[in-house]
């Protein structure tokens, strides 16, 4: 049996990791025989709902609170086996989920949440589950604190995966998570493992991702394109995958899973500042609007 | 030994000391060490010494945290209060009933300084925030307790990291039940030690009792012109006690007891005193100076520690009032005087000539320097915790002789300094209590008299010259050295 290969989806807030990144680890179980446990690490708790056909699906700490303490938890309450075809005996790979959960907005320590759910995954054994092939994080938004680095600690996830778009908020965050990259792999030997593009049809979006890869050292995994389908899927709580398995969009995910499966270009980033950003994105045509003399200026204006 | 003078001895310990740091902790450590001298005009602070400042990493200083400033030295003593050591559990048993304010009442029934009130922070609090956990102790306590007077919510580290709201939850309890409840964000990693915990006390001190108009409790007291009241004793081993005594000899009425043996009603009506009497100027100088600007109250600083001090400040204290008090205040230290003649007649053949280095907290490291001299012992080395610059500048005024100053001294400072200068006492906190001791040196706890005291007054004189004598005079010493090492024994 292969090693244990521990991977981590991080990215902007609102970018479609949660969507990305369900419909990728489906197409790994799905098509490629993978057994995978999805860990979500977001108080929202949604990272799970499309394998679990699922509104959202009872967090740890939710259930530790309602116990006492974590101490009083049993694994099998809080990891539940996929839906559907993701199901342990269904033909093909399974997928076992669990959601951290976290406090409402605006009180306690989520970053503390996620330490606490990793915690006891650990103590209860769930990394030595028989033929598990991946463990995958759903990381919120940005690397806040250090609960949200908690994933990409020693013998956590060694592998990266940002998800980004061509909009310059999702390509500033993509580099402010390599710097949090940066500051781990030298203690924990966590890498980056690859940007994947969601998307979202800007200008010149497939350039700017392959440029920004490029200078962050590493590579643009995959350009996923924008599908409405995708959407129609979520709707029945599902991934694509299970959805419509023969549409043009499942065959993408499926390409990017046998990339990731594949992917041994694992490196540290080397993370820009804030100007060689700027000139990136001026770089490529954008430069009209973001002349030196147009900065400030409205539409009709310029 | 050559005639080599105490100062050119205590300077050559200075700069020995600082030869073992590296260069960068060499520098930091010198501006906190000197040699104070009563005559040198040009020094700045007591020593030139600087103070408040962080500790160097690394080495084992003897200082405190904010929640212990607000939590175990101003709040804690008031007794009719419920004190909650808010967050993990560890923070308020390990700082439960260790400062021995005494207070009369019925523990448990409608006093509580010795009980430890905690909410017991469990990770899922932490998660998930501590703030209904609190409404929830708040409403516990006043079901369980239905006698106390008010309640405290002492922050520790975890609730300012999570930035829990305790103001908001307490605002909203003191609403629904006209209680008073104080929200006090003393969280440990604020400041550099305790002291800064005593400033965030005393400002709810201000916004809680004074302006938040917590309720006069039963009848309100009539003022008179004779009404002082005690700021910054905390009645350890009963201090406050034998100090109020003498001023009620002299004719004037204590009203009020801050914070050692103090009730929540006298403190809210402490602005009705016609003078503050001021014991511990580090921890409660901010509120006197806020009650002399708001309610026009003065304040003196005073010293009830050895029979010079005493009078001195018995006499600055009568001057503040009419010749009637002046001349009780006279009567008094006649009273007293062949008391103290016969301690000092007892113990200072005993004592004199003895040296003593101290290191303590507040106010003690200058302020009983004139115990240990009416005795005829010499204070050859001093220093604080927590000072500031202000507490050195009074010091100057209180040495006697050239003295080795050290702020917030360390471990390894101490014992060097110890070992140099071979004083015959060391007086100092329970740390460093038992390396003193296996050192064979005599030694005495100067945080809570070592489970004796009181020290304050004149009845506290005879105790601390008692305590003092056992401490040096004790035949332990004579055994303190092992069969093999002494001469002539097999």
């Amino acid at each position: 049996m292969a090693a244990l290969r521990q991977i981590a989806f991080y990215g902007k807030g609102g970018i479609g990791k949660s969507t990305t990144s369900q419909n990728t680890l489906a197409s790994m179980s799905h098509y490629f025989d993978k057994n995978i446990m999805i860990v979500g690490c977001d108080p929202k708790a949604d990272s799970t709902r499309l394998i679990l056909h699922e509104k959202a699906q009872n967090t740890i700490l939710q259930l530790a609170a309602e116990m006492g303490t974590v101490e009083d938890l049993e694994l099998e309450d809080a990891l539940k086996p996929g839906a559907g075809i993701f199901a342990p005996e269904a033909p093909g790979g399974w997928i076992n989920c669990t959601e951290s959960g976290g406090p409402e907005p605006g009180v306690g320590c989520a970053g503390r949440g996620v330490i606490t759910a990793i915690n006891f995954l650990e103590e209860e054994g769930a990394y030595e589950e028989e033929g598990l092939d991946f463990v995958s994080y759903d990381v919120l938004g940005d690397v806040v604190c250090g609960g949200f680095a908690m994933p990409i600690r020693e013998g956590k996830a060694q592998e990266i995966y940002i998800v980004m778009s061509g909009e310059m908020m999702a390509m500033y965050a993509a580099n402010n998570i390599s710097k949090g990259i940066l500051k781990y792999a030298n203690t924990g030997g966590v890498r980056l493992a690859g940007l994947i593009c969601n998307a979202r049809m800007t200008d010149f979006e497939y350039d700017l991702a392959c440029a920004l890869a490029e200078d962050l050292g590493t590579h643009m995994i995959h350009f996923v394109p924008r599908n409405n389908i995708v959407q129609r899927a979520e709707i029945r709580r599902m991934t694509v995958v299970e959805y419509s398995p023969k549409s043009d969009q499942a065959l993408e995910y499926k390409e990017l899973a046998r990339k990731i499966i594949l992917n041994d270009y694992k490196i540290i980033p080397t993370p820009l500042e804030m100007d060689d950003l700027e000139e990136l994105i001026m770089k490529f045509g954008l430069d009209l609007e973001a002349d030196e003399d147009n900065i400030g200026k409205g539409e009709a204006e310029a | 030994m050559g005639p080599e003078s105490l100062e050119a001895k205590q300077k050559a310990a200075v700069e020995e000391v600082l030869k073992a740091y590296p260069a960068k902790a060499a520098k930091n450590r010198a501006k906190h060490l000197g040699v104070g001298s009563p005559e040198d005009e040009s020094q700045k602070t007591c020593g030139n010494v600087r103070s408040n400042k962080k500790t160097v990493p690394g080495v084992m200083s003897q200082r405190g945290c904010a929640y212990a400033g607000s939590k175990g030295v101003v709040w804690g003593p008031v007794k009719d209060m419920v004190h909650i050591s808010h967050g993990p559990i560890g923070c308020g048993q390990y700082s439960r009933a260790g400062r021995r304010n005494y207070y009369i009442g019925t523990t448990g029934v409608d006093t509580f300084v010795t009980m430890n009130f905690s909410s017991d922070f469990q990770e899922k609090d932490i998660v998930f925030g501590g703030d209904k956990k609190l409404d929830k102790c708040l409403h516990e306590i006043d079901e369980l307790f239905p006698l106390n007077n008010g309640i405290t919510v002492q922050s520790e580290c975890p609730i300012g990291l999570i930035g829990d709201d305790i103001n908001a939850t307490s605002k909203m309890y003191s609403k629904k039940t006209g209680h008073t409840i104080v929200p006090v964000n003393c969280e440990g990693f604020r400041g550099v030690s305790q002291s800064l915990g005593h400033h965030i006390a005393n400002d709810t001190i201000r916004d809680y009792v004074f302006e938040g108009n917590a309720p006069i409790l039963g009848d309100p007291i009539e003022a008179t012109e004779y009404d002082v009241a005690i700021i910054g004793d905390y009645n350890i081993g009963g201090d406050a006690w034998s100090s109020r005594i003498l001023l009620e000899e002299m004719g004037l009425r204590v009203t009020a007891q801050w914070s050692g043996d103090a009730t929540l009603k006298e403190m809210v009506q402490t602005q009705k005193v016609k003078l503050n009497l001021l014991h511990c100027y580090r921890s409660m100088n901010y509120i006197s100076r806020h009650m002399e600007k708001e309610y026009g109250i003065p304040w003196v600083e005073y010293n009830f520690f050895g029979p010079s001090q005493t009078i001195k400040s018995l006499r600055k204290i009568a001057a503040f009032f009419d010749e009637s008090i002046q001349e009780k205040c006279e009567e008094v230290i006649k009273k007293y005087q062949p008391m103290i003649d016969a301690v000092t007649e007892k113990y200072r053949p005993r004592l004199e000539g003895k040296q003593v280095m101290l290191f303590v907290g507040g106010l003690r490291p200058r302020h009983v320097i004139g115990a240990y001299e009416d005795l005829g012992m010499e204070v050859i080395g001093t220093g604080y915790e927590f000072a500031h610059d202000d507490d050195y500048k009074r010091t100057k005024d209180e040495i006697f002789r050239s003295t080795v100053i050290y702020d917030d001294v360390n471990e390894y400072e101490l014992e060097a300094f110890v070992k140099k200068l071979q004083p015959d006492l060391v007086a100092s906190g329970i740390k460093e209590k038992y390396v003193f001791q296996k050192m064979g040196l005599p030694y005495r706890q100067m945080h809570s008299w070592d489970y004796s005291g009181p020290y304050h007054g004149y009845d506290g004189f005879a105790i601390f010259a008692a305590d003092m004598d056992l401490a040096i005079n004790s035949p332990v010493w004579g055994h303190s050295k092992a069969p093999w090492d002494k001469e002539g024994e097999v």
